[in-house]
């Protein structure tokens, strides 16, 4: 586990520990397995390019996955993942690396609760956000506010 | 200009839930969905680890939902394509969801609306997941698009 970051810690534009993956067929047969999503075009080539697509490409739940991975990193053990949004707007391919990245844009105190609105994204290997998305967190605090 | 699919009728559909189904969590569940990921947090893999924390054990990854597959609305849509494309979830997380839970789910239809966009004319279905645990506790909420194109 790496170290707790406290709501002190953070300002707007701190930018997260980006996750890096580099997803092969072998882990979507995997995340078929362990999700219960069998839909083909996710291990099947043949089903995936007679459906118009240029190979096997991987679950938007996956990159879901990957950005609620970022997340949770980010929360530790003492934070907690309080809303995670994102939207699949283009496609991904195993065999190509694609980054999990965030940025805080926004701290807050509401009622009991220390928060932090994030800007997160996936990325391909050529740098385009294939899938957007924003998270809010509950830091721990050192002192009360 | 009137709607070609989504009639007035096919618009009644919204608010209509499925039958609930009840998943039981197994610790294995937990563990192969962490690893599908590739997500080494110990809160989802390291049982003695995650006892030492303030959760007392394992708990699932936030996307672990995914796996407790619910039963979807049959929702009536006169369409000639049936190809479905996912658009995103937005999640809502209240209590963490523990090995031995049993997660009861049930999903809505929310909205159910047309538009035009870069896959042509699309019908655009948008569900509420409810995830709740045998306390009576919603544990997580999934709001998702299903586009139908």
């Amino acid at each position: 586990m790496s170290k707790q970051i406290y709501f002190e810690d953070v300002e707007p534009g701190f930018e997260l520990a980006p996750v890096e993956k580099l997803p092969t067929t072998q882990q979507l047969v995997m995340y078929a397995g362990a999700s219960g999503d069998y839909y083909q075009i996710h291990y099947d080539k043949d089903f995936a390019l007679a459906n118009n697509l240029p190979g096997v490409i991987l679950h938007g739940a996956i990159k879901n996955g990957f950005l609620g991975q970022l997340m949770t990193d980010f929360a530790g053990t003492e934070g907690w993942l309080k809303k995670l949004s994102v939207q699949y707007r283009g496609m991904d391919q195993p065999g190509s690396k694609v980054v999990a990245r965030g940025k805080v844009v926004r701290k807050y105190v509401a009622g009991e609760e220390h928060l932090v609105d994030c800007e997160i994204w996936l990325e391909n290997a050529e740098g385009k956000v294939t899938t957007p998305g924003t998270a809010t967190v509950r830091l721990p605090a050192r002192a009360p506010h | 200009m009137a709607n070609k699919y989504v009639t007035e009728e096919v618009r009644k559909q919204i608010g209509v839930r499925s039958e609930p189904v009840t998943w039981e969590v197994e610790r294995g569940a937990i563990i192969r969905f962490a690893r599908a990921i590739g997500d080494p947090n110990p809160l989802f893999n390291d049982e003695p680890r995650a006892r030492a924390t303030r959760f007392g054990g394992l708990i699932a990854p936030p996307t672990f939902c995914r796996s407790l597959t619910p039963n979807i609305p049959i929702i009536k849509l006169d369409m000639p394509s049936f190809r479905v494309v996912d658009g995103g979830s937005d999640w809502e997380y209240f209590e963490p969801i523990r090995v031995g839970d049993r997660i009861t789910v049930v999903s809505k239809l929310t909205d159910i609306r047309e538009a035009a966009g870069r896959l042509g004319m699309m019908v655009i279905m948008s569900f509420e997941f409810t995830y709740t645990n045998q306390f009576g506790q919603v544990c997580v909420i999934q709001r998702s698009n299903l586009i139908r194109y």
